[in-house]
């Protein structure tokens, strides 16, 4: 029987939009992008150049300091163009697919006759690395440091969050797979939480790890608030954290032999026409997924991902690495409300008591709604931040860079994405997952 | 709205970069978001935002002040006249209550903002609207007859030396308002205690002029019982002005004399109904002030010597400013502590401290004021504390995977 935790603090923002549990087609693009930038904490050095020819598993670059550590092109194809940005950063790397889908034989594997050292280096180069994370940093996990324990996050409470109930389907044995390969890169143990609604048999009956049910609003579903109520991450400690999409790629490899990128993707948001499920490899173009689609005559926001932690896209833009979900919503640039203040408008929605809260779904746009300020209101960011951590006076430390403190306040417990919620109820407009990503990434520089 | 719009998004060139007027920009950055909701759209982080912002959490403070504004008001007036011995009707009086404070009002928001707005410009950044809630604070809390130039001097000071310096809104150690406050009590005290203060005796703008009648006395209720000669709180009876006994009801209600926003507990708690229900303020601040005035009454009335040490609880919740203070002053976010174990101790010490001041100082019936700065000085030190035993805890969690690990 799985361990049940039960979680109080957190928020159910009521946002329009949900996907219909249905898988509505494929999407493919004449070019797919891999953007480096998707992967925290990685320098990219590439191993391409325009003009060469890739099948589906050849490297296109590697972590500088970590050769070893290569991300592939999804598709067969032509290197088409490498786009850099400021100081020669490199933005995408498009490749041209030639739809023979040619991929590379890794060879099918029997997790359970590798030795650890075998399945790390099977993951390793066949890129599928960077589904593996870290805790501290929230980056692509150091290959060469063995993790205390290993933790999966079997599901998503984010707003419009896809089911992985549903994109689980038909993947049980991928997930098992990879389940036992993980087992295999730690001596701790591996923990799989899941929802305590989850219908799905691949995750309630999963074996090879500590299974853990959550029941709660959002951020049940952040691996980083489950490790923090099943074992808290300690100063020098390493924990590895994926979810369990990202698990299913590492055991497709091992079950086929080959790479395969490909995710079933939620198309959400309230200025979606048809929302649903789609198949896609990352990096797919998503322009044909949106044309006839969304709203016309307002200006939208596209988000690879959802609308706390998503980025933002162009209309144009692809399907980021470790997104299931694809979300519209109007930008609210071109609106202008009067008095917003003194509104007693029905649309506006807030998590507290100041505005009527009605039980409906809300349409939000992109607006911040106020202006920055310094922190004001107390007890905000606590009511959504379900982990033994006092969240405002870690982002204060974060903010003035104040390393014992931040090491005594618990930053090595947390990721950007737990302070999302945070992010969303300030009422002083602050921008806490940049805050936290930047503290995150100097206090790595500054201590290793 | 449209036209407004328009005219707006014409003359904003000017306030930008390089514009002729761009030494007014947080000027007129902040009549434009007073007007329309800014359409900045988020940059980095998440794409949703929650609708509640800065004006509007202090939006909900004034609304919240208003009832206890408006029957301040009334009764300045309703004192008045029962004063000078006419009997007028109740809108008259509400209206020379309201023409005696409205000039205090537009002082100290003329005082404050304009600070508040030169000290945005300078610093380039937005206008901050903590000054809204201390603006309307400050005249709510000095007696009715503080002279304008102190109530525009104590401004100034209070909004320079107890928050700009600081680093403004949101950094500011003591409360603004209070501030305000505690430098008149200091610097005029005969303007800010006594029995001649809290009842606007003499005419304002010509309306309601008369003579005093003889017997009159202003002296608030608490000021009566701390200077009594009666021995025991049964001998004692409190008095209204023109010496007929008070009863709980003008207590409750507010026809006492006071400082315009303390008299009516009634006004105040329907502030704190709207305060609670918004979640704008913290409801175990304000219940953990009453339960430490509470605790300490029940205290003084077992070791009684006198009438004021023997005076029952809810006379205590009634009178003076308790209420208020416990209400508006204590819970404001950014100086009371931020921790929510760290809100019940410093409520409730400051409940302690407030009743400590009142009964063993007979020279000051009121004690809540100096009860909250002081204990706005001791927010941080309790969250300290608070915040250690998180670590605390984080360090032991450590220690215990080291000890286990080296064996």
């Amino acid at each position: 029987m799985a361990k049940r935790i039960k979680i109080k603090k957190g928020l159910r923002i009521p946002l329009l939009g949900e996907p219909d549990e249905r898988l509505l087609g494929t999407v493919t693009s004449e070019q797919v992008r891999i953007c480096p930038e998707d992967y925290p904490g990685v320098t990219p050095r590439l191993t391409v150049k325009v003009g060469d020819t890739v099948k589906a598993g050849s490297p296109l670059f590697h972590e500088k300091d970590h050769p070893e550590m290569v991300f592939v092109s999804p598709v067969s194809g032509v290197v088409a163009e490498v786009e850099r940005g400021e100081r020669r950063r490199i933005l995408n790397i498009a490749i041209k697919s030639d739809r023979l889908n040619e991929r590379i034989e890794f060879g099918e594997k029997e997790v359970s006759n590798l030795s650890p050292e075998e399945v790390k280096g099977a993951i390793l180069e066949a890129g599928l690395w960077f589904a593996i994370r870290q805790r501290p940093y929230d980056i692509v996990a150091l290959p060469d440091r063995s993790p205390r324990d290993i933790f999966v996050t079997g599901f998503d409470s984010s707003p419009l969050a896809p089911s992985y109930d549903f994109i689980l389907q038909g993947q049980e044995e991928e997930l098992q797979v990879g389940l036992n390969a993980l087992a295999k890169l730690t001596a701790g143990k591996v923990y799989l939480s899941i929802s305590a609604n989850s219908t799905s048999r691949a995750l309630k009956q999963a074996k090879n790890v500590e299974l853990y049910e959550f029941d709660g609003p959002h951020p049940a579903g952040n691996v980083g608030v489950q490790i923090n109520h099943i074992k808290p991450v300690n100063r020098g400690e390493v924990v590895w954290t994926l979810n369990a999409l990202n698990v299913v790629l590492i055991g497709r490899l091992f079950k086929n032999g080959t790479v395969d990128l490909t995710r079933t993707v939620a198309l959400t948001g309230s200025e979606v026409k048809e929302k649903g499920y789609y198949k896609m490899l990352i990096g797919t173009e998503l322009s044909s997924l949106f044309k006839g689609n969304v709203t016309e005559g307002i200006s939208l926001r596209y988000i690879s991902g959802n609308p706390l932690t998503g980025r933002k896209i162009e209309e144009d833009g692809v399907l980021r690495a470790y997104d299931a979900q694809v979300t519209v919503i109007p930008e609210g640039d071109d609106v202008h409300e009067v008095l917003g203040w003194a509104s007693l408008s029905p649309k506006r929605y807030s998590a507290g008591g100041t505005y009527l809260n009605l039980k409906k779904r809300y349409r939000m746009d992109a607006r911040l709604l106020g202006g920055p300020r310094a922190i004001i209101v107390s007890n905000e960011y606590d009511k959504v931040f379900p982990m033994d951590i006092f969240p405002e006076q870690l982002i204060k430390a974060t903010l003035a860079f104040n390393i014992e403190k931040m090491e005594r306040l618990g930053i090595y417990e947390v990721a950007p994405e737990d302070f999302a919620l945070c992010e969303f109820v300030d009422t002083s407009k602050l921008e806490l997952q940049r805050i936290i990503r930047t503290g995150l990434d100097l206090l790595r520089k500054e201590v290793e | 709205m449209r036209a407004l719009r328009k005219y707006l998004d014409k003359i904003k060139p000017n306030f930008e970069e390089g514009g002729k007027l761009h030494w007014l920009y947080s000027t007129f950055e902040a009549f434009e978001s007073f007007l329309f909701v800014p359409n900045t759209t988020s940059k980095s982080g998440v794409h949703i935002h929650d609708a509640r912002d800065s004006k509007r959490t202090m939006v909900i403070v004034i609304i919240a002040l208003i009832p206890a504004l408006l029957v301040g008001m009334y009764n300045v007036g309703l004192q008045h006249y029962m004063a000078i011995g006419q009997e007028v009707s109740w809108f008259t009086q509400f209206l020379y209550g309201l023409i005696a404070m409205l000039p205090q009002i537009v002082v100290s928001y003329a005082v404050g903002l304009g600070i508040e707005f030169a000290v945005a410009q300078v610093k380039k950044e937005e206008v901050a609207e903590g000054f809204l809630v201390s603006g309307i604070l400050i005249p709510m809390i000095l007696p009715v007859d503080t002279p304008l130039w102190m109530i525009a001097l104590a401004t100034a000071f209070a909004v320079v030396f107890a928050k700009e310096v600081f680093g403004g809104t949101g950094y500011n150690v003591f409360n603004v308002a209070l501030v305000a406050r505690a430098f008149l009590f200091f610097s005029y005290p005969s303007k800010m205690s006594g029995d001649q203060v809290w009842v606007r005796t003499a005419d304002t703008f010509g309306m309601g002029g008369g003579t005093v009648l003889d017997g009159y006395s202003g002296a608030t209720p608490l000021g009566q019982i701390a200077t009594t000669e009666a021995a025991s709180f049964s001998g004692f009876t409190f008095q209204g002005i023109t010496g007929q006994p008070l009863s709980i009801s003008d207590m409750f209600f507010g026809f006492i004399p006071g400082s315009i926003g303390e008299v009516s507990t009634f006004a105040i708690l329907l502030g704190a109904i709207l305060l609670i229900a918004t979640g704008v303020g913290s409801w175990k601040t304000m219940l953990a002030v009453f339960l430490g005035g509470g605790v300490t009454v029940l205290i003084t009335n077992l070791f009684a010597q006198n009438a004021l040490m023997e005076m029952p609880m809810h006379y205590h919740f009634l009178l003076g400013g308790f209420a208020f203070g416990a209400v508006f002053m204590a819970t404001d976010p950014v100086t009371s502590a931020r921790t929510e174990k760290g809100k019940w101790i410093y409520g409730f010490l400051i409940g302690v401290i407030a009743i400590t001041i009142r009964v063993f100082n007979p020279g000051y019936p009121e004690g809540m004021m100096l009860a909250i700065l002081f204990m706005n000085i001791f927010a941080p030190l309790i969250d300290f504390y608070v915040v250690d035993a998180n670590i605390k805890r984080r360090l032991k969690r450590a220690a215990a995977v080291k000890a286990t690990n080296d064996q």
